[in-house]
């Protein structure tokens, strides 16, 4: 079988044979009442749509970063003693400020 | 005295839905026949259309009198069908030993005598959307426009969005796809 002849005759075929552009009555009306039948949209649905398709991405970001901080804070060295850790973390700001009276 | 084209968009533009009708009067048959080219069913063409209007009315204000409204439009429609096509994608896969028997007659017929086998003939209709129908989305619009509708690479490009260099290397691979369909039927009617 010739296949570029095939290829040739079948494409011919489509071209002799045209779709019909015949139109469904009342067609038209149909089109008409489904716009009527749209709800307007203002800025303000816009937005809401917009913020409602974001959750899903930030969920995702904010799992991925939590997953990041945790693989993180656990891949360094574990701290000697964790109750001195927190109070060397809480007292910090306090420290501070003692040490700049003390230049006074 | 009727408005004209541009009259109408602009009051469409303000508000006036009813302006849209003279629109949709116009041009539905041009718009009916380019989604027949992609969906054999009834009920889908349908569907296509009225997408392609509710497209049209809901990016009317991003319409510029730079072209005309039927290539505006047109390009709305060319776009909605290859979302059509993308949609529907799943169902291509058909084997050929499954053909009808007077398509397979028509084959029989160019197999024994091309120059005899005619054009005008429903089974030769129906093989071509067959086959059609087993080529991906871009292939099938490629195909259609560039061979059956007959428009240049440029105007492809005008109607899909895609770059004029995309829109080559589809176009190749689209004849690609197509020949290697056109290798299978002869494999598996006449190996």
């Amino acid at each position: 079988m010739n296949l570029d002849e095939l290829q040739q005759k079948l494409i011919a075929t489509a071209r002799a044979n045209p779709p019909s552009d015949a139109v469904p009555y009342a067609f038209e009306k149909r089109i008409l009442a489904q716009i009527a039948a749209r709800p307007a949209l203002d800025g303000l649905a816009l937005w809401s749509r917009a913020l409602w398709r974001a959750t899903a991405p930030c969920a995702a970001i904010m799992l991925l970063l939590c997953a990041w901080s945790f693989f993180a804070s656990n891949s360094g060295p574990p701290p000697a003693d964790l109750t001195q850790e927190f109070e060397n973390t809480v007292l910090a700001a306090s420290d501070q400020d003692s040490a700049a009276d003390s230049t006074w | 005295m009727e408005p004209s084209e541009g009259e109408l968009i602009a009051a469409v533009l303000k508000g006036d839905a009813g302006s849209f009708e003279p629109l949709v009067v116009k041009y539905s048959p041009r718009v009916f026949a380019t989604a027949r080219r992609y969906a054999r069913r009834e009920s889908e063409v349908e569907d296509i259309v009225q997408e392609v209007w509710l497209k049209a009315y809901q990016k009317l204000p991003g319409f510029r009198n730079e072209a005309p409204f039927e290539h505006w439009l047109m390009r709305v429609a060319v776009r909605t069908c290859y979302d059509f096509l993308r949609a529907h994608q799943r169902n291509r896969e058909t084997a050929f030993s499954e053909l009808a028997e007077p398509d397979e007659d028509w084959l029989e017929r160019f197999v024994s005598e091309p120059g005899a086998a005619v054009e005008h003939s429903d089974a030769a209709r129906q093989l071509v959307e067959r086959i059609l129908e087993q080529l991906s989305p871009p292939a099938r619009l490629v195909i259609t426009l560039l061979e059956i509708e007959d428009r240049s690479i440029k105007e492809i490009a005008a109607l899909t969005g895609w770059s004029l260099p995309l829109v080559k290397v589809r176009a190749f691979r689209a004849r690609a796809e197509m020949r290697r369909i056109l290798a299978k039927i002869a494999k598996e009617k006449y190996l």
